[in-house]
């Protein structure tokens, strides 16, 4: 399970990486990174649902295995007691390793699992701590992998799963005695049979599942979220569904918002517009998603201004501009994005201005929010202030 | 020919005295090249003395602190501190360690992971998010762990009532239980 698991949860890790467009301005959250946040493609806004698809697996994935790593830990005491822990330099060097993997996997966990209820406990910026020890595991993980492959196909294969299913309680003997130590050398009788343990740990894992994948669902089967730190109902009104970072939190002044809100464009034509005027521009609506790093993810239908005829009013020619985009918000780290030249093309990328047939709520963005197919939550930037085109860096 | 055997010879050479075969060796060090290589972004991004803490902290957490606490409490549990002694039925009680096992297992697990959101321990930062409060996870985590025991009682009580019928045809068929090895004396 984990060997199968831990590649998708590092693969999609790596593709939220590539999800942030960290190459252009602004966006980059882990600027020391050197060679570790390389990525093979500009991130695309089709399919619109990829990101809430890949975002979503790494976090319910990883707290589905939170369970099977927890069995695997538990299986392995017995290596904590050998004695002499070494007894080649060869075995020496691997139990070092072994120290990167253990600590790398709990650490990965941790910080994911307490940055998802927003309990930042660490003395550390999420974004790099996640990414570096993310290496660090693998790189342990990849070893420990190749050094171990056969001897699990081995034990895998001593056994028939079949028969181990068909074996109770009373029929379940010891392992016998293994040269590395693993087995207990006096086990105790057993009180669980090995089809029970399998059992108890797919049935842990079921329910971390069960509880928490609702977050990234919508309609009734959002509900069943109940152990889930996004999967919360508001109500049934158009701006009823998941907020993150409310208004009030953001610093946002509401006479900023009000009537004398203006919308500042820049490039060859800057130029000024209130809500009224964009309105009064052609309208588009679209049912886009949307999806936050932290997993939880919900389509909403918008409706608003696409940000191609925007750049085409500041005088630039979608294809050839990025947008820098500045919200009214203070303090946030994400108060400022870049949009990458295809998310600014795209038709169905928009400033919209309302959502599911109503204004925006404050919380969700008024007067003005960002919404990108298939971009991370964090850059569908809310109370929009300012739009710059630029052209793109070569 | 001659150099393709002394090649042959040094490597089992070494591979006796490192006591796993080269190759090992290298893999070994690719590993400890690129987590050296990730641990000097950790430097780069000054924040490597957090990092070392929960880093080590988060190798031991489990095999120091976790592991001993669930033996102890599964131990204590087996053990039956508290129990009373009955008069021995005419039929065993079937066997109910992982009744009480499974439940709190399950419901502990839930704890672990959801701890911070249970205990309300980022009320401020989920506010401030959320612009709703924690208030309803406590009673959740209690709902779901109140119907993991009750399912589990119920499962038990099921047992009880299978052995017990199926006893009455055939009480002599089923061999007694192997004692258990504790409690001693």
């Amino acid at each position: 399970m984990l060997l199968a698991g831990i590649p998708i949860i590092a693969i999609t890790g790596l593709v939220s990486y590539a999800a942030y467009e960290p190459r252009l301005p602004g966006n980059e959250t882990t600027p020391e990174r050197g060679w570790l946040g390389f990525y093979l493609f500009d991130w695309p806004t089709h399919p619109a649902w990829l990101y809430r698809v890949t975002q979503g697996v790494h976090v319910v994935l990883g707290l589905t295995l939170v369970a099977v790593l927890l069995a695997k830990l538990w299986s392995v005491i017995p290596k904590l007691f050998t004695w002499p822990p070494a007894r080649s330099l060869a075995e020496a060097v691997e139990r070092a390793s072994l120290l990167l993997l253990v600590g790398g996997v709990v650490f990965e966990f941790v910080t994911g699992i307490l940055n998802i209820q927003l309990f930042y406990v660490f003395p550390f910026s999420f974004y790099p701590a996640h990414l570096y020890g993310a290496w660090i595991f693998l790189a342990a993980f990849a070893v420990h992998v190749a050094f171990k492959l056969p001897k699990m196909i081995r034990s895998l294969r001593s056994r028939r799963l079949l028969d181990e299913l068909r074996t109770g309680l009373d029929g379940t003997r010891p392992e016998p005695p293994d040269p590395d130590g693993l087995v207990p050398p006096a086990p105790e009788a057993p009180t669980m049979s090995r089809r029970g343990l399998l059992a108890f740990v797919g049935g842990a894992s079921l329910i971390t599942l069960g509880l928490s994948v609702g977050q990234t669902m919508d309609g009734p089967l959002r509900r069943t979220a109940l152990l889930a730190p996004h999967g919360r109902a508001y109500g049934s009104g158009p701006n009823d569904f998941q907020v993150n970072k409310a208004a009030a939190a953001m610093s946002i002044d509401p006479a900023d918002t009000g009537p004398g809100w203006r919308l500042e464009l820049t490039g060859p034509r800057p130029t000024y517009l209130s809500r009224a005027q964009l309105l009064a521009m052609r309208l588009h609506t679209y049912a886009l998603p949307i999806a936050c790093v932290e997993g939880w993810s919900t389509e909403q239908t918008w409706t608003g201004v696409r940000l191609a005829d925007l750049a085409r009013l500041a005088g630039a020619a979608p294809g050839t501009v990025e947008v820098f985009v500045e919200s009214l918000e203070r303090g946030g780290a994400f108060g400022q994005a870049s949009l990458s030249t295809g998310q600014v093309a795209d038709p169905r990328s928009l400033l919209a201005l309302r959502v599911n047939g109503a204004d925006l709520s404050l919380d969700h963005g008024y007067p003005a929010r960002i919404i990108v197919p298939n971009a991370p939550g964090v850059h569908n930037t809310k109370w929009v202030r300012k739009l710059s085109f630029h052209p793109a860096a070569a | 020919m001659a150099t393709l055997s002394r090649i042959h010879s040094m490597r089992r050479r070494m591979a006796t005295r490192y006591g796993a075969d080269p190759l090992h060796l290298l893999a070994l060090i690719a590993c400890f090249a690129l987590a050296g290589y990730a641990a000097s972004r950790v430097v780069a991004a000054g924040i490597w003395a957090g990092f070392l803490v929960w880093f080590v902290g988060a190798a031991i957490i489990h095999d120091l602190l976790l592991y001993p606490l669930y033996t102890l409490a599964d131990i204590t549990a087996r053990r039956r501190p508290w129990r009373r002694r009955r008069p021995p039925g005419p039929v065993p009680w079937p066997p109910w360690t992982n009744y009480l096992r499974v439940p709190t297992a399950l419901s502990g697990l839930l704890l672990l992971i959801w701890f911070p959101l249970i205990l309300g321990l980022a009320e401020g930062n989920y506010h401030r998010s959320t612009a709703l409060d924690t208030s309803p996870y406590l009673g959740r985590w209690l709902l779901v762990t109140g119907v993991l025991f009750a399912g589990s009682a119920l499962a038990y009580a099921v047992r009880l009532r299978r052995d017990k019928t199926s006893s009455g045809s055939r009480i002599h068929l089923r061999p007694p239980r192997a004692p258990r090895s504790f409690p001693k004396g």
